[in-house]
């Protein structure tokens, strides 16, 4: 227990949980959009963020990019591997509809079956990574932790006065990067034509498929979004961690999801409020208590909030969102 | 006897079996029960080749064939969690963990419990729980360790249960790798007590090179929690729990008091898991925190999912499939993961219902099937 470390460094810790929840919240998305669609946990979307971490590193290494490149060529180089690695993770996600999830819908198995493909899928992507591109193309890839890099030095940008905490262009880009996503992803879901489909067949798929929208249209849809978001989350993440590695999806998921169910799943906005809620627990966890028990804090979190308020802190509501 | 023989044309494997005269089954499943006995020695031609250690580099096959028992015992525990309740826990590597730690940390002359109650209660250096003390604790412990976290999270929807129960698993890892003071940490605990057993030539009846003996005995509890799990499955609990199972909503409304019996199928598969974890402690003589990680959750699950679930002999299956085929093929350790991956999806994208499922559970994922075809027809 070690409450002073807390105290004064609380503006640390919080910008520290902050940086760690948005990226929660931006993989937390393609949880909650699923789910609200679907009713379904995709167990492969930890991997759909990891294919974008390994993509954000295919796009420097191409590049030849390192630290220390001109502007022009960080800005370059930053916007090419965030929109690779949006596409690639967004391509990953359909992939795992195709194979894992669509046969099944066809023959109506019960859920159980979903969440097992699901895994399958999981270790299948794990192991391209792995073993698979490792046998065929060698190094980097791999089960070893591979550096990505830093092409975005980290510099002071400005000192909030008063608390003397320093706040650096990477964390800015972290999390104005993320809330501007997800401001967007909010106003196409509510505002859009595409994003009332989504709406609606989350609300009731049945009288949707009535009223003409075309449910596997939509369910591609949200594979494709969350997909996206979780691409743009692996760039964040390289951004501040500059590392990847094979299982690096694996925590990452689990806490995401777990930001989702925190937030009330399906419900947009609760992932921003779960994702950046489990960031700060975490990080203020860690720094009274161990840094060693921080996935343990982040699970005791979760099953406090689902014994009192098992919709979440925003309730789930992708369907009767704010029309 | 053309009677019976005429009575037996055109039926199905199953079928037969159900019509065979009481002696008859009996007979056969003595000469399963006796040929599983005898496969640590199997050495026949062309029998022996699924034998595991053709290869200098191949595992000792009565080791094997331990292992194979334990996860059928898992898997067994876990098909009345998974097949006949219907609860997805993918946290039971937690209870297997418990199971195994409970032996280890009360009945090892190493683990930092056993020693603080030697210097307590002016013990000698060698003291320690007996092996067959450590039996109730480790199945009281995972049982206490089941109510505890089913209580809270049984009422919840089941695909937050399994997301709960995840964590379960990871945060009984997190704690013994953790705890220093209690379980000696990543190091892990050694000297973990064997089963009594009378001594020949110096050594434990149970000692490290007699695998088959540890085979033997894992098999004697399996086919008695078999027996045992069978009728549990054909009593009033079994078809509560196939209600449940079906229709929760239904089954309350009938009198089914689903979360008492959700409660039971919970404690009833982590005593299971605990009593393999302590078998798996014991034969290893050292537990470490290491040798539980989630992916083995993952496994278990697969094990009842892809034998298929709500029936015994599809998990007893699954698990044969999921542990022998990987140590039979171990040159091949590093593709293991990756081939595990491609056979889950595979298999449950040709075979949703597991490869030997229950009849009713057969039936369930026919009217499904038709269910989907109507809707689609619908649209």
């Amino acid at each position: 227990m070690d409450f002073d470390a807390l105290i004064s460094g609380l503006d640390r810790h919080t910008l520290d949980g902050i940086t760690r929840g948005s990226i929660y919240a931006l993989v937390a998305l393609g949880y909650t959009m699923v789910y609200g669609v679907m009713k379904l946990i995709n167990f492969a979307h930890s991997e759909v963020f990891m294919v974008g971490t390994w993509t954000v590193l295919g796009v420097y290494t191409v590049l030849g990019v390192t630290a220390g490149a001109g502007i022009g060529m960080v800005i370059a180089a930053t916007l090419l591997a965030l929109l690779a690695a949006m596409l690639a993770s967004a391509g990953t996600a359909l992939a795992v509809e195709r194979i894992a999830y669509r046969p099944l819908r066809k023959k109506g198995a019960p859920p159980l079956i979903f969440l097992i493909t699901g895994i399958g899928c999981s270790l299948v992507l794990v192991e391209i990574f792995g073993q698979v591109l490792r046998v065929v193309f060698g190094r980097p890839f791999g089960r070893v932790t591979v550096n990505i890099p830093s092409v975005l030095e980290t510099k002071t940008v400005f000192t909030i006065p008063g608390l003397d905490l320093a706040v650096s262009n990477t964390r800015i880009l972290i999390i104005v990067g993320a809330i501007v996503m997800m401001l967007a992803l909010d106003t196409f879901v509510n505002k859009s034509r595409l994003g009332r489909g989504v709406r609606a067949v989350a609300q009731d798929a049945d009288t949707a498929s009535l009223m003409g929208v075309n449910r596997e249209r939509v369910i591609m849809l949200v594979f494709v979004l969350g997909g996206a978001m979780a691409g743009v989350a692996a760039l964040l993440y390289t951004v501040q961690y500059d590392i990847t590695k094979f299982d690096i999806g694996f925590i990452i998921g689990l806490k995401a999801f777990t930001a989702a169910v925190l937030g009330g799943i399906g419900n947009l906005r609760g992932a921003l409020v779960g994702g950046l809620f489990l960031g700060i627990v975490e990080v203020y966890a860690s720094a009274i208590w161990d840094s060693s028990w921080t996935n343990v804090y982040a699970f005791v979190v979760l099953v406090v909030i689902l014994m009192f308020r098992p919709t979440g802190l925003l309730g789930e509501s992708l369907g009767k969102a704010r029309a | 006897m053309s009677q019976i023989t005429d009575a037996y044309r055109g039926l199905k494997l199953g079928e037969r079996w159900d019509h065979a005269p009481k002696p008859v089954r009996w007979f056969v499943m003595l000469l399963v029960v006796a040929f599983a006995f005898y496969l640590p020695y199997l050495n026949i031609l062309p029998f022996a080749y699924i034998r595991t250690d053709l290869t200098s580099s191949g595992s000792d096959w009565a080791s094997v064939l331990f292992l194979i028992v334990v996860y059928m015992i898992v898997a067994v525990g876990l098909n009345v969690v998974i097949g006949l309740a219907g609860l997805l826990d993918l946290g039971y590597v937690g209870f297997y963990a418990l199971g195994a730690y409970s032996i280890a940390l009360f009945g090892s002359t190493n683990s930092p419990v056993v020693e603080a109650m030697q210097s307590k209660f002016g013990l000698s250096e060698e003291w320690a729980v007996p092996f067959v003390v450590c039996i109730p604790i480790a199945i009281t412990m995972s049982l206490i360790a089941g109510v505890f976290l089913g209580a809270p999270t049984l009422r919840l929807r089941g695909d937050y249960l399994a997301i709960v129960t995840l964590g379960f698993g990871e945060i009984i890892r997190i704690t013994a790798r953790n705890l220093d003071g209690v379980t000696n940490g990543a190091a892990g605990i050694t000297q973990v007590p064997v089963p009594p057993g009378p001594e020949s030539d110096g050594r434990a009846f149970f000692n490290t090179i007699d695998a088959e003996r540890w085979y033997w005995l894992a098999l004697a509890i399996l086919i008695l929690i078999i027996f045992l799990a069978r009728r549990l499955e054909n009593s009033r609990v079994g078809r509560a729990w196939l209600a449940i199972r079906e229709d929760e909503d239904a089954a309350s409304v009938m009198g089914v008091a689903g979360f008492k019996f959700k409660l039971w199928a919970f404690a009833i598969g982590a005593t299971l898991g605990g009593l393999a974890g302590l078998l798996f402690g014991s034969k290893q003589q050292y537990v470490e925190p290491n040798a539980f990680m989630v992916q083995l959750s993952f496994l278990f699950v697969a094990m009842v999912v892809i034998g298929g679930s709500g029936n015994i002999y599809g998990a007893l299956t699954g698990a044969f499939l999921l542990t022998y085929l990987p140590e039979r093929f171990r040159d091949l350790v590093d593709w293991r993961p990756f081939a595990f991956g491609v056979a889950l999806v595979l298999v449950m994208i040709l075979r949703p219902q597991g490869l030997v499922p229950s009849r009713r559970r057969a039936r369930e994922f026919d009217d499904r099937r038709e269910e989907a075809k109507e809707a689609a027809a619908d649209v």
